[in-house]
Parts: C-alpha cells; structure tokens; sequence
C-alpha cells in the first residue's frame, strides 16, 4: 500500500467521522466544526489524487493543489460567516440548543 | 519504515478526528480540530505539496481554530454541550456514515489507470508565464478566474459578517480581542514577534512566485502578527466605517479585476497577461491581494461592529 493510498482511506474515515457530528450534534456551534471535517476529508482526496497525478517532473499534479489552496481559504471565509451568524442569533434571543432553553416547544418556529 | 510513520499519522488524526465528534465540552472539541489542522499540514508535507502544507497550517488549523474559540469564549457555559442523542439514533446514524465511508474508500482502492494529470498542461505553459512555482501559476496564470472570483467570496463573507453588526453599532469597532486575563507572556510576544513575522509574511509573498508560498499563506501571516497585537491589548480594531481600511480591503480585488479588463486589450482576452509582462504583473497582483487578505482575514476574525461609532 502506498501511502498516497493510506492518506485516501484516512479522508474517507474523516468524511464518515464528520458526517457523524454534522447529524447528530444538536448545537450549531458543534455542527460548523463537524462540517469542517468533511470539508478536511474532501481536502486530502484532492491531495491524494494531486500526489498520484506526479507526472512531468512535478512532485504532485499543481491543479489540485492550487485548488485546496482556494478550497481552505473559501471554508474559512464560510465558518467565519457561520460563527458571526451563530453569535448573532444568541444575541437577538432566539432559542437554541447552544443557551440554556426554557422550555423544548421554544424550538418549533 | 516510511509508512509505518504515515500509519502513526492517521491513527493520530483519527484520534483527534472522533475526540473533536465526542468531546463532552465544545473548548475541548475546538482544541481537538486545531490540533487535527496541525497534523493535516504535516499530512500535506507527506504528499509533497508544501503550498498547501502552509495554507493548511496557517488558515485551517490557526485562523478558523481562533474564530471558533473566539464563539466558545462567547457562548454561555452549557453543561453537556456535547450530549448526543440516544443510543440507537447514534447507531443509525453510525451505519449510514460508515457506509458512506465504505464507498468513498472502495473509489481510492480502485483507482483510474493512468492516473489523469493536468500536469503536462500546467508545464506546457509554465515557459510563458516565467515562474517556477508551478502552483502559483496555476493560481495567477491557468485558473486565475478561479482566484479573482475566491477572492470575491472573501470580501462578500467580510461584508456578509459586517451586515450582522446592529444598526446603532454599524461603522463602529468590533468587539476586542484582548484575553480576560492579561498575560506577560502574551504581551512580551506581541511586541518581539511581529517585526519577525512581518518579515517572513513579505518573504513569504515575495517568494511564492518561484518557491513555495505565495498571496494566501503571506497574507495570513500578517493578519495573525495583526491579530496577536489585538489580543495582547496593544491596538484596538480599527472602526470598520474607516475608509482608509476599506480600500485596503478593495485594492487586492480591484487590482486583480483592472488586469484582468486590461487582458482585452493588451492580450487574447480577461484575466490574459501579455506575453513577456506576466511576471511583474503577477508579482504585483500578489502584492496587492496579500495586502488585501490580511485585513480581510484580521477582520473576519475580529467580526461585527459591537461598540458604537465615535463622534
């Protein structure tokens, strides 16, 4: 086994592990980290595929690479964006999991 | 023996992966993902992609490990944050994960043959553009339209987080970074390391064009000497109606569109260099944008206005 391969099987655990937390976890602050690991999972299936596409006397196909650079960049971008949203909405008094709830009804709209 | 370290790697990121799922406190599960960030770009170094490698460290595990503690230190304190719900929800849940997982596994052991590669491509052209990092031209030269529009997303995301600031706040600060507890250590850090980092971020970008690095992982390296600043109380953030910041926002980005409008004229078209000015005109693109990056990414982390404007 090679350890491109080995590398493609830990991306695929961690797309599995993420999605585990993005379903389950009931508060958003822990459902945005979880999302997170899917998208590191996907991340690495793109290193994985640049280091088996090592031709032209290049270490790994540049393509993507270059992408997973923008991908990273883009999914911080997201989470920030996510965070800001989350805080806000604890602000203005909407009911979620992450404050302490009055009563389970609450979360019906 | 090499793949007995690359076995070691992925039992640790295994770890860090279930702990950042399973961990009772939502601190506790950040620290685990920073840390998995951490790992993953020495993953990166595995697979000989060091562009990536840098990006990873610096804006996967850092700036996105810091927005997320940042919401810790913000949220109330909930006993079992971390609770899942019962038992058979979870094995469920479990079997249809481990399922998708099964699939994604059984694509990487049945591989294409030959492995498709872009890379031939990439190098057909890398003679034009003048540089010899091969990822940099990809980025500012092969997929530049893919760069300009990230770049778009950057500042739609820093006025999407600008937007959630309440009315009576808008223009002003956003809420300060510095530690509830002030700390010697932190302080003393702040006023040895940025002219250090200051330094390797310029290095980082100057080099990129040739060797690894480049606009991105320079530019985080700013921003973060920027933000430790901030959390040691040494300067505020700055009031976001500030014009002078929000043009720093812009140049990278207008920059970058201006080239890629002049393209029509001076070449075969948008986001085309003309030939034997590529790189100079790339260097000055990546100048502007790691500018632009690094306010960006200090001001996304900081957030919304949370204090009114001054008179």
């Amino acid at each position: 086994m090679t350890p491109a391969t080995l590398y493609g099987l830990c991306a695929a655990a961690l797309v599995a592990i993420g999605l585990f937390g993005l379903i389950l976890h009931p508060s958003p602050l822990r459902k945005v980290i979880s999302f997170n690991l899917v998208g590191s999972g996907t991340f690495l299936f793109f290193g994985v595929a640049a280091r088996r596409g090592a031709v032209a006397g290049f270490l790994g196909d540049p393509v993507p690479q270059a992408m997973v650079i923008t991908g990273i960049v883009v999914a911080f971008a997201a989470t920030a964006l996510a965070v800001a949203l989350l805080l806000r909405m604890l602000e203005s008094g909407a009911p979620t999991v992450d404050g302490p709830p009055e009563q389970p009804d609450d979360l019906s709209p | 023996m090499s793949l007995a370290v690359d076995l070691v790697m992925v039992l640790l990121i295994l770890t860090a992966a279930v702990w950042t799922i399973l961990a009772r406190d939502r601190r506790d599960a950040v620290i685990a993902f920073i840390v998995l960030g951490l790992l993953l770009s020495l993953v990166w170094m595995r697979l000989l992609a060091v562009d990536v490698a840098l990006t990873e460290a610096a804006v996967g595990g850092g700036a996105t490990g810091l927005v997320l503690l940042r919401a810790c230190a913000r949220l109330l304190p909930v006993e079992a944050d971390g609770a899942l719900p019962g038992l058979r929800l979870q094995v469920a849940v479990g079997v249809l994960c481990a399922v998708v997982g099964a699939c994604l596994a059984a694509v990487i052991l049945s591989p294409p043959e030959p492995a498709p590669s872009l890379a031939p491509a990439v190098a057909a052209h890398m003679e034009d553009v003048g540089l010899k990092n091969p990822v940099t031209v990809v980025l500012l030269a092969y997929r530049a339209l893919d760069t300009l529009l990230e770049k778009v997303v950057l500042v739609l995301g820093l006025i999407g987080v600008w937007a959630l600031a309440p009315d009576l706040f808008w223009g002003g600060r956003p809420a300060s970074l510095r530690a509830a507890v002030p700390s010697g250590t932190l302080t003393f850090l702040a006023r040895v390391l940025p002219p250090i980092g200051v330094l390797i971020g310029i290095y980082l970008v100057w080099n990129g064009a040739d060797h690894p690095g480049g606009t991105f992982q320079g530019g985080t390296v700013l921003a973060a000497m920027w933000l430790l600043v901030m959390m040691a109380d040494l300067g505020d953030p700055p009031e976001t109606r500030a014009l002078r910041l929000r043009r720093l926002v812009a140049v990278g980005p207008a920059l970058f569109i201006a080239v890629g409008l002049a393209g029509f004229g001076m070449a075969d078209g948008f986001l085309s260099y003309p030939p034997g000015y590529a790189k100079p005109i790339i260097v000055a693109v990546e100048v502007a944008l790691a500018l632009s990056i690094a306010v960006i990414l200090g001001l996304m982390v900081a957030g919304p206005a949370a204090k009114e404007p001054d008179q």
